[in-house]
């Protein structure tokens, strides 16, 4: 008799952290949404919602490559310099400095495509260092993250590029029924992501890899070309995102161009409830974790909290996030 | 010999043999090498990055990382900045002591609420800087030059730099501590496997506490040097020193899974880095060839490269043996 109240208390915890683990985030996007229409002045605007989509849209495209790779139990650290690396050759291309291309379209469509494929290849370069070699994530795209922005500075070398080429600059500034461009492509990647993980084979075998990397191989998944692939994707995105940066300042500067990408993507997966250890990924909650990342920033901005303390409450939903999400875990 | 002990050898005798290679080539190459002024310059410069990588090469043995420690550094800047006024002293144990929080924060939520080492130190490099940030008003804090804080930093004893001597220090105790003590040992076992070191005993928790405390402690002591030597606080410093701490310690040999590591070796692979680029700074100087400084983080790329590759491959060829 005695062991029955405290069983049922004991799942009632249970119940409360599985909650929390799988609903915790949505949850408190929607709070931190109805506090914004109590106290934020102007918060109910379309302006205010495409600065925060604007905003958000680089972080979420470099943050679904990456929920990918977190998926198979790795990291990516190069995003940001292979988001530099794009950034920088774009410009080179449509502006002449490599080849002159004498009609624009044609010059902006061959400067989008090389960019995003050479994004593509030093990814597929990550994939390679970790799975031929078997050296661990962290420290192999630690190589890029150093060489990569240098890569990307040597080639400008550290000059800032600007230009004003409406063609090109359509993907940061232009707009399609009124929707900016970037959030067109946003939910285009985030939803095709989300599709190929749930509904395809190679979605299936990223997270067994995440899951039990031997026990994957021994069950027949080319564990090798799994990861070349995921990497080279997380590449793909990081380098898309660095074209919509640069289009939206009309500038690619070297130096800045995704400079601590890498931190908001891994704390968007994070706070969005991807298992970091891997064998559990979620698209959509990556969305959502950079929204409700974003929307935090925007809230102690727009009630006149300095951007530092900003990084502070950052730092404690990061942890909060990963921690509710374990004992969420612990107890299932 | 283990397959551990065996790479981590090689590791440590390769880096140092890189290292001297690299110093007869720069006395060789370079009239002013191996002179008074470069010398203790370069061993001023590295002796932030040889603190902070001692406690890396802790942290990472017991298998963990911290990626908190540039902002740390940062943050200890600023808060000895701070309080340098009330002395040399006062400001030095200021700034330790902020380093020591941030450890003590980060060793929290890696050992009791049991936080991935990665996200919870990555979650203290936003705070961390976030925190120096406010403290230092957005701006870089200038120090007291009447305190004599900047002795510190700037002052020589017996011919060589402070800061090189505070590092020297540093690593003789680090050595000591790994070698000789209890926990010295635990520090490896752990590395090795956790779960079974768990089950002879040791106070597994209580060494990793240490180990995140200790790197917490040594990044505010190099962030008290940092502000000494430049004479101000600054709280954007410190971005991307993890990084180079991690890729000394690596180069040093010491395996990023844990286990295995050597302070020594630590110590050479900082300075082959640092040594690295002002061999890269002559090389410029004598006009043969005119690297920009871009393509220092491009050389120091490739040379991570080279090493993780040697890494790898001298630990398959090592699997290879033991499986046969």
């Amino acid at each position: 008799m005695t062991d029955t109240p405290q069983t049922a208390h004991t799942n009632k915890r249970f119940d409360a952290f599985e909650f929390l683990a799988r609903y915790g985030t949505l949850i408190a996007l929607l709070l931190l949404v109805l506090f914004n229409l109590a106290f934020t002045r102007n918060f109910a605007t379309i302006q205010t919602l495409n600065v925060n989509l604007t905003q958000v849209c680089t972080i979420v495209i470099v943050a679904v490559g990456m929920t990918l790779v977190i998926a198979t139990g790795g990291i990516d650290l190069s995003v940001g310099s292979l988001m530099a690396i794009s950034g920088a050759l774009a410009p080179m291309i449509f502006l002449g400095k490599i080849i002159p291309i004498d009609n624009i379209y044609l010059a902006v469509a061959t400067a989008i495509i090389i960019s995003i494929a050479v994004a593509g290849l030093f990814g597929l370069f990550n994939g390679w260092l970790i799975s031929a070699f078997r050296i661990q994530p962290i420290v192999a795209t630690l190589v890029l993250f150093i060489a990569g922005r240098g890569i990307a500075q040597v080639m400008t070398n550290g000059n800032l590029q600007t230009f004003r080429v409406p063609q090109f600059q359509f993907i940061g500034l232009g707009r399609i029924f009124g929707i900016p461009v970037q959030v067109i492509l946003m939910v285009i990647i985030v939803l095709a992501a989300a599709w190929m993980l749930k509904r395809t084979v190679f979605g299936r075998q990223i997270i067994a890899i995440g899951g039990n990397e031997r026990a994957a191989e021994l069950s027949g998944i080319a564990v090798a070309k799994v990861k070349l692939l995921v990497y080279a994707i997380s590449g793909l995105c990081a380098g898309i995102a660095g074209l919509v940066v640069i289009a939206i300042n009309s500038s690619s500067d070297a130096n800045q161009v995704g400079l601590g990408m890498e931190l908001d993507a891994i704390a968007a997966v994070a706070v969005g409830g991807t298992l970091l250890s891997g064998g559990k990924a979620t698209i959509i909650g990556t969305l959502i974790g950079a929204m409700t990342i974003q929307l935090v920033r925007y809230t102690l901005l727009a009630n006149g909290v300095p951007d530092a303390a900003a990084l502070v409450v950052k730092a404690g939903i990061i942890v909060l996030a990963v921690w509710i999400q374990q004992q969420g875990r612990a107890h299932a | 010999m283990t397959r551990a002990k065996y790479i981590s050898l090689l590791g440590s005798y390769g880096v140092v043999l890189a290292l001297l290679l690299l110093i007869v080539f720069g006395w060789a190459r370079y009239d002013y090498f191996l002179g008074f002024f470069n010398i203790t310059s370069v061993l001023r410069y590295n002796s932030m990055f040889a603190l902070v990588a001692l406690g890396m090469c802790f942290v990472i043995m017991t298998g963990g990382i911290d990626l908190s420690v540039g902002s740390t550094a940062a943050l200890g800047s600023v808060v000895a900045a701070l309080f340098s006024p009330q002395g040399a002293w006062i400001g030095l144990g200021a700034g330790v002591g902020a380093g020591l929080c941030v450890g003590l924060i980060n060793a929290t939520l890696v050992t009791r609420l049991k936080i991935m080492p990665f996200i919870a130190t990555l979650a203290m490099m936003l705070a961390a800087s976030g925190t120096a940030l406010l403290l230092a008003d957005n701006q870089s804090v200038s120090v007291s030059y009447d305190s004599g804080f900047t002795t510190i930093g700037q002052d020589n004893f017996l011919g060589f730099p402070i800061p090189a001597w505070i590092a020297l220090g540093a690593y003789i105790v680090g050595w000591i501590v790994l070698n000789f003590t209890s926990t010295g040992r635990g520090v490896l076992a752990v590395g090795g496997n956790e779960d079974a070191t768990r089950m002879m005993g040791l106070p597994v928790n209580r060494i990793k506490f240490l180990v995140y405390l200790a790197s917490g402690g040594l990044a505010g002591l190099a962030g008290v040097i940092l502000a000494s030597q430049f004479g101000a606080g600054q709280p954007i410093e410190g971005v991307g020193w993890e990084l180079f701490a991690i890729a000394a310690v690596v180069v040093g040999g010491t395996l990023l899974t844990g286990g295995v590591g050597s302070v020594g070796a630590t110590l050479a692979g900082v300075l082959l880095l640092g040594i690295l680029f002002n061999v890269l700074n002559f090389e410029n100087g004598k006009g043969w060839i005119s690297l920009s400084a871009y393509w220092q983080s491009v050389i120091r790329g490739l040379f991570l490269l080279i090493v993780v590759i040697l890494q790898a491959k001298l630990s398959s060829r090592g699997n290879a043996v033991k499986d046969h």
